[in-house]
This record gives C-alpha cells, sequence and structure tokens, in this order.
C-alpha cells in the first residue's frame, strides 16, 4: 500500500486488469518476439506517464490544457538536440534534462501564472494557441530542430542495440542495449506515475480536487487557488518533459510529427477520457487500450477496407481506409464522453451493472 | 415621445471606446515605419479585408459562447465545411464563374454562398441536437465532445474529398485591382470588406434593435426569468447556434476564395485564429470580436510586411498584450 500511496486500486477486475497490463509490459522482451511488440510496449510505458500527467490537470484540477505536447516536445527536442549538437554520450544526456526540465518548468509557470487567473475556457483556447505557436515554431527554426524532418541521433554506447551484455543470448534472447532502453522507459515511467500517485494523494491533490468541484468555495476556505493551479501545471509540464525526452531515446529522433502535433494531443485526451477522469490508474489503462488499439486495428482496417473495395461498395473503402484512423477515433471520442464518462476505472469501480 | 424620455431618464453606462481607437492608432503609427503611402494602403486594405473575413467566422463562436455558455471546439469544422460545399457549386459551374460579366460571376457566386450557409446551418442544428444538447452547462464535456466532432468532421472531408488541395480559382470579375493614381485596391479585398462590415451592421442591428435581440440579451442575463415568461429560450438559442454555424460556412467559402484554395486542415488552422479573436475581443462581445478581427488581421499584414520571421507569431504576441491590458478581453460581455 505503502508504495501506492494508500490508494488502491479498489476494485478487483481492476487489480487484475493493471496487473495483467504491468506483468506484460515487464515481460514484452521476452514473451512478445520482434521489434513491433517492443515498440508498442514501450510506447505504452510512455504514454501511461505521459497521460498520468495530463489527469493531473484534467482530472484533478478539472483545467482543459492543449498544451500538454508543446512540454512533451520541449522534453524530446532537449535529447534530440543535445545529443546531434554535442554527440552521443552522457554529458549531453545531462545537458538535456538540465536544460530541457527548467525550460519546460518555466514555460509551464508562464502558462499558468498569466492564464490560470482567467476562466477555465479562456485557459482552454489560450494553450491552444500556445502550442500551435510552438509547432510553428519547431517547424521553422531548422537550424536548431531540423524543422519539419526533425532530428535523428545516436545514443550513448550503452543504451545501442549493438551493445551486448550476457553474452550472445540468455534463454534465446538478446540481451542488448535495446532492452537496457527498455527497461529504463519501463522504470522511469513506473516511477514517475507513483510519484504521480503520491501527489494526487497528499494534502496537495485533495485542495486540487477541491477546486474542481468548486473552485470559489475553495478558495473561500483560504486556499491561494491558483499557486495550487500553478503547482499542477508545474509539475504535470516536467513529468510530460521527462516523459519526451523517454520518447525520444527510445526513437532516436525527435519531429514534429512524433511529439508535437495535435494529433498527439487528441490522443492523450482520448487516452484520460477512456481510462477514466481522475484515476491515475485510468492512465495506465488507457493508453494500453488505445495504443493497441491504434497498431493492431489499423491493419484490421486496412484489411477491411480492400475487402469494401472488392465488393464494390460506394464511400466505404475510404472510411475505412488506415489513414481515416482518426475519423474512428473522434467517433470513439464523443461516444466514449457520452456513454462512459466515468471511463473504465470508474465503471469498473461501480460495479458492472450498476446505474451509472 | 415618451418612450425616448423614459429611456433618457435611464443613467447609460459610459461608452468604452479606447478599444475602438485601437486599429485606428496602429494603423496610423504605420504609416511612417511602412514608409511609401502605396504600401501603406495596400496593406490597410489587407488587413480590413482579412479582419471582415475572420470576423465573419469568428462572430458564429462568440456569439454562440456568449449567449449560450457554449464553447464550440468544432466550429472549425464548419469553416471548412463551408468552403467544402462552396466548391460543390463554384467547381462544376467554373464556366460561369470564369466568364467576363459581373453578373454571371455572382450568379454563382450568391448560390455558392446561400447553398453553404445553409448546409452549414443544418449541421449546425446536427450537431447543437447530437453533440451539445446532452452536455449543457458543463465545460469540460463540451470542449471534449465538440473536439470530437471536429476530427470527425475533418475526416469525413477527408474520405469523401482526397486529401489533395483543391484550387478555387476566384471568379474572373473580381481578380485584378481598382487603380487609384499608384494605388492598388484587390477588388475582392473590397468585396470582403462590404460583406464582412454588413454582416456586422446586421448583427448589431438585431441584438441591439430587435425583439429577438432583446430576448436574447435578456436570455444571457438571465435564463429562468426569460423562460418564466413564457418564451422558449432552447429554440432561439439553437437558432443562435445555426446562425453562427451558417457564418462559420460563409466565411470559410470567403476564406476559400481568398486563398484561391481548399483543404480540409482549413478548419484546423482557422480555429486556432478564431480563437484568438474571440479571446482578444473578449468572449461573447461582437464588437470586441470585430476589432479583435481587424486588430489580429493588421498585425499579420503589418507584421508580415516589416518583420517577417515575427509574422508566425505576432498573433501570439497580440493576445499576450491585450491579456496584459484587459485580462478578459477588449469588451467582456459574460458576467461568468
Amino acid at each position: 500500500m505503502m508504495i501506492l500511496s494508500g490508494d488502491p486500486p479498489r476494485s478487483r477486475a481492476l487489480s487484475i486488469l493493471l496487473a495483467v497490463i504491468i506483468l506484460a509490459l515487464l515481460a514484452t522482451p521476452f514473451i512478445f518476439p520482434g521489434a513491433k511488440a517492443l515498440n508498442v510496449a514501450a510506447k505504452i510505458c510512455i504514454f501511461a506517464a505521459l497521460v498520468a500527467s495530463y489527469d493531473l490537470l484534467l482530472g484533478y484540477t478539472g483545467s482543459v490544457s492543449f498544451a500538454h505536447t508543446m512540454f512533451y516536445g520541449i522534453g524530446s527536442y532537449a535529447i534530440a538536440i543535445a545529443l546531434y549538437g554535442l554527440g552521443p554520450n552522457w554529458t549531453a544526456v545531462a545537458v538535456a534534462v538540465a536544460a530541457g526540465l527548467p525550460l519546460a518548468l518555466l514555460l509551464a509557470l508562464a502558462i499558468g501564472l498569466f492564464s490560470l487567473r482567467v476562466e477555465a475556457i479562456f485557459f482552454a483556447m489560450i494553450t491552444l494557441a500556445v502550442a500551435s505557436a510552438f509547432l510553428v515554431l519547431a517547424s521553422q527554426l531548422s537550424w536548431l530542430t531540423g524543422g519539419e524532418d526533425g532530428r535523428s541521433f545516436q545514443l550513448p554506447e550503452l543504451l545501442r542495440p549493438g551493445t551486448v551484455f550476457i553474452g550472445k543470448e540468455w534463454f534465446g534472447f538478446p540481451i542488448n542495449g535495446r532492452i537496457l532502453t527498455y527497461y529504463l522507459v519501463l522504470t522511469a515511467c513506473a516511477l514517475m506515475i507513483l510519484a504521480l500517485l503520491r501527489v494526487v494523494n497528499s494534502p496537495f491533490g485533495r485542495v486540487l480536487q477541491a477546486i474542481r468541484e468548486n473552485r470559489f468555495r475553495a478558495e473561500a476556505l483560504g486556499y491561494r487557488t491558483v499557486f495550487h493551479l500553478t503547482y499542477a501545471n508545474c509539475i504535470a509540464a516536467v513529468i510530460a518533459a521527462c516523459a519526451g525526452m523517454l520518447n525520444a531515446l527510445w526513437l532516436r529522433y525527435a519531429g514534429p510529427d512524433t511529439s508535437l502535433a495535435f494529433s498527439i494531443m487528441l490522443d492523450i485526451l482520448l487516452m484520460v477520457v477512456i481510462g477514466g477522469m481522475g484515476t491515475i490508474y485510468g492512465a495506465i489503462i488507457g493508453a494500453a487500450i488505445f495504443i493497441l488499439a491504434q497498431n493492431y486495428l489499423q491493419a484490421l482496417m486496412s484489411i477491411a477496407s480492400s475487402a469494401a473495395a472488392d465488393a464494390g461498395l460506394p464511400l466505404l473503402p475510404g472510411l475505412l481506409h488506415p489513414d481515416r484512423w482518426l475519423l474512428w477515433l473522434g467517433l470513439l471520442f464523443i461516444a466514449s464522453v457520452y456513454f462512459f464518462p466515468t471511463g473504465v476505472v470508474g465503471r469498473l469501480r461501480n460495479k458492472p451493472g450498476a446505474a451509472r | 415621445m415618451s418612450e425616448l424620455a423614459v429611456t433618457d431618464a435611464l443613467p447609460k453606462p459610459k461608452r468604452d471606446i479606447a478599444p475602438l481607437l485601437l486599429p485606428i492608432v496602429l494603423a496610423i503609427v504605420m504609416i511612417p515605419l511602412v514608409g511609401s503611402a502605396s504600401s501603406w494602403v495596400t496593406l490597410t486594405v489587407a488587413s480590413l479585408a482579412m479582419g471582415m473575413m475572420i470576423f465573419i467566422m469568428a462572430s458564429g463562436l462568440t456569439l454562440v459562447f456568449g449567449l449560450m455558455d457554449v464553447l464550440n471546439f468544432g466550429h472549425g469544422a464548419f469553416i471548412a465545411v463551408g468552403a467544402y460545399v462552396g466548391t460543390l457549386v463554384l467547381l462544376p459551374l467554373a464556366s460561369w464563374a470564369q466568364a467576363d460579366s459581373l453578373l454571371t460571376n455572382l450568379a454563382v457566386l450568391v448560390p455558392a454562398a446561400i447553398l453553404s450557409m445553409g448546409v452549414t446551418g443544418a449541421l449546425g442544428l446536427v450537431v447543437e441536437r447530437v453533440l451539445v444538447l446532452p452536455v449543457y452547462g458543463q465545460h469540460l464535456k463540451q470542449i471534449l465532445m465538440t473536439t470530437g466532432g471536429l476530427i470527425v468532421a475533418e475526416q469525413t472531408l477527408y474520405a469523401l474529398f482526397g486529401p489533395q488541395i483543391i484550387p478555387l480559382p476566384l471568379p474572373s470579375a473580381l481578380r485584378g485591382s481598382f487603380i487609384l493614381g499608384d494605388i492598388a485596391m484587390s477588388k475582392y479585398r473590397l468585396l470582403a470588406m462590404l460583406v464582412g462590415f454588413a454582416i456586422f451592421i446586421a448583427i448589431e442591428l438585431v441584438l441591439n434593435r430587435t425583439k429577438i435581440g432583446l430576448l436574447i440579451r435578456a436570455g444571457v442575463e438571465n435564463r429562468e426569468m426569460v423562460e418564466a415568461l413564457g418564451y422558449r429560450i432552447r429554440r432561439l438559442f439553437l437558432g443562435v447556434f445555426m446562425t453562427g454555424s451558417a457564418l462559420a460556412g460563409l466565411g470559410g467559402v470567403m476564406w476559400g476564395l481568398y486563398r484561391e484554395q481548399v483543404h480540409a486542415s482549413l478548419g484546423d488552422e482557422l480555429t486556432v485564429l478564431v480563437f484568438i479573436v474571440v479571446i482578444i475581443g473578449g468572449l461573447g462581445s461582437i464588437t470586441g470580436c470585430f476589432i479583435g478581427a481587424i486588430l489580429v488581421a493588421m498585425v499579420a499584414n503589418y507584421g508580415g510586411f516589416l518583420v517577417p520571421k515575427l509574422a508566425l507569431v505576432s498573433n501570439i504576441l497580440l493576445m499576450v498584450a491585450v491579456l496584459m491590458w484587459r485580462p478578459r478581453g477588449l469588451y467582456a460581455v459574460t458576467s461568468r
């Protein structure tokens, strides 16, 4: 219980589901062969942490921010630019951390102080505008960021796939730098999620929930809501930046499409909604469901699309084309807000079949 | 006569004209900076035309927010749909649009505009009933629902029309410019200015001079009271939503013609711009929205001319500056 900050999943089905996901993630390099499975697993880890940090904003304080990918992008680009500029060594990684995290923190502080004074709706619009300006900047300042192409870079020796540890193979599985990177990502993400769980179960987290429920009353009780909201914003931004760094380390690349695009923001929103807002556990489940669907349903869609094209049906091939994945995502989005307002976690906690 | 006396007796709120002067002052300050008179006029006309088009698109959003307290993140979808519907008329009838007579051109242009307003208005009806109705009064869910709607609309456009950019040439009578001395004024920009200004006046008149406007304003102030008086405020607000959507559709066609191309990502691009305008103007204020649109267009045009690199983020800088001055926008109507 201590490690979960006294906030257990509170539902047997949920505990089992979480245990399955975590065990699968831990064992992925050994039970699912191939690079794709490992990529999917790493993405689930990174997004679980990113979505959990976003849940701190959306679920716990009730403020809709569209700038979360900006912080994610800052982390990604910090790693990419440092390793690209200083060469593949650990000093570069340290420089990236030392420069990226404070930058994310400062920007979050600026956005927070500037816009959290205004109403929630303003906050959403302002963050959307700032994030889009940041995206434009990242793709225009090509001398620094590589523009639309992004930046590819080499990892430090230890993390490269070519680095082989224990002999050649271990029970038939190669133990190399890639596996080490995977476990680095997994551990870091697990730590971040546990830290977030600690934050939301602290007195500070309770104040955030009070602000979400009734900001006026929280203020009347003597809490300085602007400061609390700004802290929450800063914590979420720093964790998002860390997740971005892990993402860049895993991909060995940072670019607008993988770290800043608006579609990533939508993915995050949807994962929070699917998993259940205001529950850090929801982030793990939302990320796992969504990323599995994204990676394996698209293949299914292309089969369905070509089948519909062969059958000569009008319109359907276009609608089922794998590139139209976002269309179904949007419908899922609406449906999940409409039918599952509490998400998977809320459903499981309230026992299936009960009202709401 | 007696009515006049009654209204005169009421203390009138002071007119707040500082924001009104802002674009004028900005334009005058730019004269020495731009240097040549002819480029200044060209830039100013361009700003006004662009501003009017942005106003047409943003006015619907600010109406819907100010009056119904609904934040529609899917507003950009109406803009994109409007632009595509416009192409459905303009492209098949290209021979009319490219004819040399203004009348023939308008005979295509006007139906295109009306059709896209009709389609986006009808779409507004569907969106209000399906997406917005279940989430009245819940801002968070409104944002989520309408964002979902935006994605669905954009992707459906991709599925129906394909991902390529559709060229949308201007009708020939509207191409080119009037030349006065060494000053050139683009014809289409003048038309856009006229249409935008007409819509601004129309909205102001409807809101301030008609019974419907009175009811809308009263409904914003105190919804229960107006309902208790026996007016169907829901239906009225539905009408407002549809009007807002139709205006977005009209703006979409005009913007498509202005850029001479249509693309499904148009909605995304303009959503941010329109939000900035609405924030600058103050949520719910038509006058504020009007001034905000012109300011944004001015900063984009003058900024692009003077410091091209800065133009990329000029909108954000303008928004920050305005919010520093007035944290709730130029004119904040809503008390929320």
